[in-house]
């Protein structure tokens, strides 16, 4: 029963892993690798978006990555953050009730991974080394374009679809990039912050 | 949905026969495709020569709603990803969430959030087992798995209080510890599933027609399965050992003992197998957590031998009668029993920022009043520190990953599901591709495609 309180991912051996493995990337890419960090024992390179098949290639290849699955492929539109308004406090009873803190991190988080509006998130494992791996690829509104893995890993297919159908990210050299959740006629993206939660359109819900 | 195109082009593999290929439609309204799937098959006689898959009519915006919501208020949204075992969604989503803050819940609270995602597994493959042995027609053994599956949701129920859409687990914690009874009732539930399973296992695994439409339909390589990022019981039958609870261990899955089945054929026959094995040892992993866990309150006498409904606690504080509750226990409904104060410490983490007061603190003293409304006030709640993290739980169709970004505020800045059946059902078209029509059914089956998970 060692360890009762202890992290619930084995953590000293997790960190060993991810400044290993951040380390062998950026050794190889110095130049395309812009920032990396390990928040929480997640490992993660910011990776220029010009030279991201290289990266991926070299991780699905290279004996010491060999990054057989393709987890997770997705995106965050960056645009609203650190600007969305103050949370809620009775201004009108003439006592300002603030928000409670944020929970103090003595190990933050860098923040957005750069200027751009889009960062697409990959998820990378490996089975036969059991280690993770975070790539952010920063992508520019104006040409929201990144080259497509799909030839690498068949399952980023679909999941470049739905970045594609939330996000209106498109893939360069993607097989057959179309919408995938929402329907062919659909107008606009629903996942970027500017799109209204509540905002219906013709051929789901009520007519407006 | 109007057919398009039919290829007219005479194939030369019959020398006197003209042949053509057709294409066949195949849901989104077919009974076999559970209403939300849309297969376009171009056929070759019976055999499918091309496959198109189309999902979304499902799509609910999970991913944007969690948005507009407080951390803890995505709960209600995670029980309806994979709505037949939820308790697996709100683990991995409220583990993600608690990377995210840095903290950690009690050891009990671990082994209470095993139990009860073990019990969901089993659920799951019973409905999944269930579903497809009736679609080849063993209509007998969908009722027997039902009939376990209802045991064990009779005994979620009694833990959480409802059924399906439990909302079990909080950010930093579980609603309510387990019931002093739940080992009596869990070693009852089991003893029935057991009973149907030896059942079920004797009327399929060597039933002729059974095996026959399983064995080699549907088969998928280690290779391709890995290619196309399918996790969970469809990889292990193709070969793979991959499961998270082995291979990146999470809560207290380290300490116990259990074995993952593999399979080597990667069809449909061996997919059935590992599910029939994995509930066995599901049912393992359950015992040896309950004998393992530490004891929590629940285990000795409370305090006092009475609790009083909470509408009655405060009624009597709001007079000033604090002497008349104070010690007591608040009931504020029968499932809430195990979330007083004698349990608190052991199901809920030490951080007042995160977590609900007991009940008895909420309505009896104002430090609990503030702890509570802090948490539940507009722009108030949860707040995690800016940071994105991602955190894989091993769901009962594979990995379920939950990916969370906070910007500091009280509302997630983005939450996206790595959804384990999205996976496999990318894969679906090669998998059915070169299979006869009826052989659809069966593969089909055993993806275990659940709507809520897949469309989000």
């Amino acid at each position: 029963m060692s360890g009762a309180n202890a992290s619930p991912i084995g953590r000293s051996q997790q960190e060993m892993n991810t400044t290993s493995l951040i380390e062998a990337v950026t050794k190889h890419f110095p130049q395309a690798v812009a920032a990396s960090h390990s928040y929480r024992g997640d490992a993660t390179v910011i990776v220029r978006a010009e030279f991201l098949l290289e990266v991926a290639r070299f991780l699905k290849e290279d004996p010491e990555m060999r990054m057989s699955y393709l987890m997770d492929l997705t995106a965050v539109d960056y645009s609203a953050f650190g600007k969305r308004p103050a949370p809620a406090f009775f201004a009108s009873s003439g006592v300002a009730v603030g928000p409670s803190p944020e929970i103090p991190d003595e190990n933050p988080w860098p923040g957005p991974p750069g200027e751009t509006r889009f960062a697409v998130v990959y998820h990378f494992f490996s089975v036969t080394h059991k280690h993770r791996l975070r790539v952010v690829v920063p992508a520019d509104e104006a040409a929201a374009e990144v080259d497509s893995v799909a030839s690498l890993w068949p399952a980023a297919n679909w999941l470049e679809r739905e970045v594609w159908d939330m996000f209106g990210i498109r893939f360069r050299g993607h097989p057959g990039l179309k919408r995938i959740l929402m329907y062919e006629g659909f107008e606009g993206h629903p996942l970027r912050k500017d799109y209204p939660v509540k905002k219906r359109q013709p051929l789901i819900g009520p007519v407006n | 949905m109007p057919i398009e195109t039919t290829d007219l082009t005479p194939h030369s593999h019959s020398a006197d026969l003209e042949t053509r290929d057709m294409l066949l439609n195949i849901g989104p309204a077919h009974p076999a495709m559970h209403g939300i799937i849309r297969i376009v098959a171009k056929l070759d006689g019976e055999r499918i020569e091309e496959a198109e898959v189309e999902i979304g009519y499902l799509h609910r915006g999970f991913e944007k709603m969690a948005e507009t919501v407080d951390y803890n208020g995505v709960m209600p949204y995670t029980d309806r990803l994979n709505y037949v075992s939820p308790l697996i969604n709100n683990m991995g989503y409220s583990m993600a969430v608690e990377k995210l803050l840095g903290i950690s819940v009690p050891e009990r609270c671990h082994y209470v959030r095993v139990i009860m995602s073990e019990i969901s597994r089993i659920c799951d493959h019973l409905t999944c087992v269930g579903a497809s042995a009736m679609e080849l027609g063993a209509f007998t053994v969908f009722l027997y798995m039902i009939k376990a599956r209802e045991y064990l949701w009779e005994l979620v129920e009694k833990v959480t209080g409802a059924r399906m859409t439990i909302s079990y687990c909080r950010i930093g914690g579980v609603k309510a510890d387990l019931t002093a009874d739940f080992p009596e009732w869990c070693r009852k539930a089991f003893e029935e599933t057991r009973k149907v399973l030896a059942e079920s296992d004797g009327l399929l695994t060597r039933n002729r027609i059974f095996a026959d439409r399983m064995s080699g339909t549907g088969v998928i390589s280690a290779e391709d399965a890995m290619a196309y990022g399918i996790t969970g019981p469809f990889l292990r039958a193709s070969g793979v050992d991959y499961d998270v609870r082995k291979d990146n261990p999470y809560a207290v899955y380290d300490r116990l003992n259990f074995d993952v089945p593999v399979g080597t054929r990667g069809d449909n026959m061996d997919r059935y197998l590992v599910r029939m094995e994995e509930m066995h040892q599901s049912m393992r992993i359950v015992e040896e957590a309950l004998r393992q866990m530490p004891p929590g309150p629940v285990q000795i006498n409370p305090e006092t031998g009475h609790a009083i409904p909470a509408a009655e606690m405060v009624d009597l504080a709001k007079v000033g009668n604090i002497e008349a509750i104070s010690g007591d226990s608040a009931v504020t409904c029968p499932t809430l029993e195990g979330s007083g104060r004698a349990q608190h410490a052991s199901i809920a983490a030490d951080e007042k920022r995160v977590v609900f007061p007991p009940k008895e603190d909420t309505y009896g003293n104002i430090e609990g009043l503030m702890q509570q409304f802090k948490l539940v006030m507009y722009g108030h709640g949860v707040r995690p520190p800016k940071g994105e993290v991602y955190f894989p739980v091993e769901g009962a169709n594979g990995e379920l990953g939950f990916y969370v970004v906070s910007d500091g505020t009280a509302n997630p800045y983005r939450v996206r599901v790595r959804p384990p059946c999205f996976a496999i059902m990318s894969a679906l078209h090669k998998i059915l591709t070169g299979d006869m029509i009826a052989d659809m059914i069966p593969t089909f089956g055993s993806v275990n495609m659940i709507g809520g998970e897949l469309d989000r």
